[in-house]
């Protein structure tokens, strides 16, 4: 029997996530011996026409990372989506969104103007910007069309399976790719983690007081953090409360506070609102004014409780720009 | 903007005040604009942000919150988390593009049915001023 088909595409992303399948070591070999890689372009040499001239639904699984911003991005996860049986979500990027998603603060004007233009690295004095179409006398030029708001994955194809996770950890990897071997499937939408926020599991909470009452907000690179102590009891932001569990602790074992990269669990629709809450309940205020003061603190207040979901909040990007 | 804007406005309320207050209004014959959609919350506490911005997204053009005085909760501390909770949010929502007047929250007791008639002709006043919600879907 031939062995199943296996896509890995990239789209607006780091490459974290491929260098998270290549992290799997040993068990990658268990990988290729199962399947058959039909398109990785950061490793092997495949073209997209190859795709096109296969038969519907003939790819067993696509994992995608990173998340849409622009045509060719969209144009390639749209011909996925039809040459495949199931399409996997695989990195922060394509399940919310990600840091690329942050450019939802801003439109195509404004990051042309700041990439091609006034970087003190740049040299434009023709005001020259990447067109879609450019013709010359050889012929015509094309690039792909950058779009204004960034998307996750979902919002522009149909998405069977999250594999959460700036870059997800090799042990979820592995339990996604075995159990879509497997063929008994988990049903769709189903992201492939912890059910529960990371505080259930994280090592710290133990340290936790019975009552947590913070009087300052602290950012992380401030102060020395405790590598024991709860992050929120000491006052440095942590958004564990609000983020998926199943990543194994990995920066909280590097006495890194949780920046919410596994997104939101399964109830919650806008996990920056979720953390807003739960952090303004921690925090001692008992006036009007004390609140608007310690509010004051929050410097970046998207950044901080959208880091990874901007796109996928309720609002998506920041409204009239 | 059109001469007849009317706004639409999405009140979060306190069963144990500002919701009693309206019902004050109301049994009292007070008159304001009935621009307001009040929805009855077991205390403005358990208002998720998520509520608010929500509203705004789907078209309310202003979002008025009402809870029990400082040391009135029912619950004890219900309002205070609102209070800290209002605070952030007004700031989130000034980043996002969103101006935050659009969002009003007031401390209205079960006795007080003539301020909440005032706040509401008040607020849906400034609501006109500012005009229509500009994420509202074209109709």
């Amino acid at each position: 029997m031939a062995k199943p088909k296996v896509a890995i595409y990239w789209c607006a992303s780091c490459g974290g996530c491929e260098e998270a399948v290549v992290d799997l070591a040993e068990d990658i070999l268990k990988v290729v011996d199962a399947v058959d890689i039909v398109l990785w372009p950061v490793a092997m040499d495949f073209k997209y026409k190859d795709i096109e001239a296969m038969p519907d639904k003939s790819i067993l699984v696509s994992f995608i990372n990173g998340s849409v911003r622009n045509s060719e991005q969209e144009h390639i996860v749209k011909l996925l989506r039809q040459k495949s049986q199931l399409v996997v979500a695989f990195g922060a990027c394509a399940h919310l969104g990600g840091i690329p998603g942050l450019a939802n603060v801003s439109n195509k004007k404004e990051i042309f103007e700041i990439a091609y233009k006034l970087t003190h690295t740049t040299v434009n004095p023709d005001n020259i910007y990447p067109q879609p179409v450019t013709e010359i006398p050889q012929g015509r030029l094309t690039l792909p069309e950058f779009y204004d708001t960034v998307k996750s994955l979902d919002q522009t194809i149909d998405v069977d399976y999250y594999l959460p996770g700036c870059a997800p950890p090799p042990d979820l990897i592995m339990k996604g790719v075995e159990t879509l071997l497997s063929g008994n499937l988990p049903p769709k939408g189903t992201v492939i983690a912890s059910e529960k926020a990371l505080c259930e599991t994280c090592p710290r909470n133990k340290t936790k007081p019975d009552k947590m009452v913070i009087k300052e907000i602290k950012r992380i690179h401030e102060v020395i953090a405790d590598p024991e102590k709860c992050f929120l009891a000491e006052g440095i932001i942590c958004t564990g409360p609000a983020t998926r569990g199943g990543c194994g602790e990995r920066c909280i074992n590097a006495n890194m506070p949780c920046r919410g990269c596994f997104g939101p669990t399964k109830e919650v629709i806008d996990q920056g609102a979720k953390f807003l809450s739960a952090l303004a309940s921690i925090i001692d205020a008992n006036t009007e004014e004390e609140a608007k003061k310690i509010a004051e603190q929050i410097i970046d207040p998207i950044g901080l409780f959208y880091m990874y979901s901007l796109p996928t909040s309720i609002l998506r990007r920041k409204q009239g720009v | 903007m059109s001469e007849n804007f009317e706004p639409k406005i999405i009140g979060f309320m306190c069963k144990w005040c500002t919701y009693a207050a309206a019902d004050l209004a109301g049994v009292s014959r007070l008159q304001y604009p009935s621009n307001i959609v009040p929805i009855r919350l077991m205390c403005s506490g358990g208002l998720e942000p998520s509520y608010v911005i929500k509203a705004l997204k789907e078209g309310a053009d202003g979002v008025f919150i009402g809870g029990c005085h400082f040391g009135d909760c029912h619950y004890q501390t219900g309002n205070y988390h609102t209070n800290k909770r209002f605070a952030i949010l007004q700031k989130l929502l000034e980043e996002m593009g969103i101006d935050k007047r659009r969002v009003r929250l007031e401390w209205i007791s079960a006795a007080e049915g003539i301020k909440f008639a005032r706040t509401i002709k008040e607020f849906v006043e400034e609501i006109k001023k500012l005009g229509p919600n500009p994420l509202k879907k074209e109709a």
